[in-house]
């Protein structure tokens, strides 16, 4: 069974590659195939690890009496059944409930942590350096580190303050936070060519040690 | 050029040293050595949360890290509680621990436990920290929570030394957002190529305390543990990619700027 297993992973992988060459059926077979299976098992999982538990248990224990402590989940159930009510045209305004629950919650959770995560930790790492700089225990390369990040922070936020025109000194300060932006974004592409070539290289090798090697 | 002859060279490159391996020196990163040095320094007994947030399409770069940092674990009798957010995962994830975990001696229940899967990301992640239980109720195999060993001490993060989430996409920055400024769960995490450039700003502020950085990173750790696998060996093989590519790069331009200055 493991063998078979190996045969239709090889066969599909190369039905895969075969795009390289040009479109042809056994490209199209085996990616409608990939992303059937995979929406496939998606919902399989999302049903048995998140809406029997989740839900129907409890609503099921609810309903027949079973456990009194489920009756209190039969509210976001019913919150959320009202998304099918779009499903109607008579109905369809019953959706901004659930809807509004969903935007105040995740709102309400989202703010004070995306604040303290994103923006003042954020600021603190980029000034903090300059704590040790002042107390004299920076290296000559830690401060020309904290001065850089500064210098690239102002600039690249710079270019994005559109409140005033990028004429004098303010153009020379966002081309400056261009030329930041393009090293991060030369970082991303190389980190990503490398992700790429590391998903061949697991292919190719599944294809020369597992498959090959069923044969020889 | 006929762009086909750029894919035989990039197979070729692969091919030849897949065939014939070359051990070329490989350096270790100061944000793996610091996730290793987090691991190392727990005490035995101590337990790590490891979040599978990866499906088949990242199974090359985070699968060798995985399997590294669950051999470090078990080496050091170091709990795991595995888990994920993503529904591709929980058949992959729990293949890969029962497979370390046999290779290494570790048995489920005591020294591991995988919890396989639930939907809602953040809100799993903010239930954990009041009650692990009121989340996963039961492991990935239906067992109750309550009934396995390891679990009998641990309710939410205070009895969790780090979580360490293997990722694809975006679930690093909830497990940073919910996590680690709502509960102070220390954050480390392993990530592909595509998102390691936004996990350094949190690098830098402390609030993840290592890093794993794509086939490269997972070479550094198995490095590290010292028990050179697929990691290393791919990370060679990766190096000739990089280096046709880079070369191909600079015949491209050169082949630009000759056909210009041709038109000129």
């Amino acid at each position: 069974m493991e063998i078979f297993g190996i045969w239709v992973a090889a066969f599909l992988t190369l039905c895969i590659y075969s795009f390289l060459y040009r479109d042809n059926p056994f490209y199209r077979f085996a990616e409608h195939l990939f992303v059937g299976i995979s929406v496939g098992y998606g919902i399989v999982i999302s049903i048995h690890q998140g809406f029997i538990p989740f839900a129907w248990e409890p609503f099921y224990a609810a309903v027949t009496g079973k456990s009194l402590q489920g009756l209190i989940k039969l509210i976001p159930i019913g919150i959320g059944l009202l998304f099918f009510a779009r499903l109607s045209p008579q109905h369809t305004w019953l959706i901004r409930y659930p809807i509004a629950v969903l935007i105040g919650f995740g709102a309400g959770i989202a703010i004070p942590t995306v604040l303290r995560a994103n923006i003042f930790e954020q600021t603190r790492g980029t000034v903090e350096p300059f704590a040790a700089i002042h107390a004299g225990t920076l290296s000559g390369w830690g401060i020309f580190e904290a001065v850089l990040m500064v210098v690239g922070v102002i600039c690249t936020l710079t270019y994005f303050f559109f409140s005033v025109e990028h004429r004098g000194p303010i153009k020379w300060l966002s081309k400056v936070g261009i030329a930041f932006l393009m090293i991060g974004f030369g970082s991303a592409f190389g980190n990503t060519v490398m992700g790429r070539v590391a998903l061949l290289i697991q292919r190719v090798d599944f294809l020369l040690n597992d498959w090959l090697g069923t044969i020889f | 050029m006929d762009r086909r002859i750029v894919f035989i060279l990039v197979a070729l490159a692969v091919i030849i040293p897949m065939l014939f391996p070359v051990n070329l020196p490989v350096s270790v990163s100061e944000p793996s050595q610091k996730l290793y040095d987090y691991i190392d320094t727990l005490p035995p007994e101590s337990t790590i949360m490891l979040a599978f947030d990866y499906g088949p399409a990242s199974l090359a770069e985070l699968n060798p890290m995985a399997r590294a940092v669950l051999k470090q674990c078990f080496n050091k009798k170091v709990r795991v509680i595995g888990l994920t957010l993503i529904p591709d995962a929980p058949t992959l994830a729990n293949t890969l621990i029962e497979e370390v975990a046999k290779e290494n001696g570790a048995v489920a229940g005591e020294d591991y436990v995988f919890l396989g899967y639930r939907p809602g990301g953040n809100l799993v992640i903010l239930g954990m920290g009041t009650s692990i239980a009121s989340v996963f109720e039961n492991d990935y195999n239906g067992k109750v929570l309550a009934e396995i060993p390891m679990m009998e001490n641990i309710t939410n993060y205070d009895q969790i030394s780090l979580l360490l989430d293997l990722a694809s996409g975006s679930s690093t920055e909830t497990w940073i957002l919910y996590a680690n400024a709502q509960y102070n769960l220390r954050i480390a995490a392993g990530v592909t190529g595509v998102i390691i450039s936004q996990m350094y700003p949190y690098l830098q502020t402390g609030q993840l305390v290592g890093l794993i950085s794509g086939i490269s990173g997972a070479a550094e750790y198995e490095l590290l543990i010292d028990t050179p696998a697929k990691g290393v060996q791919w990370i060679n093989i990766e190096s000739f990619v990089h280096l046709l590519i880079v070369g191909l790069v600079i015949l491209g331009n050169i082949a630009f700027f000759i056909r210009n200055r041709h038109e000129e």
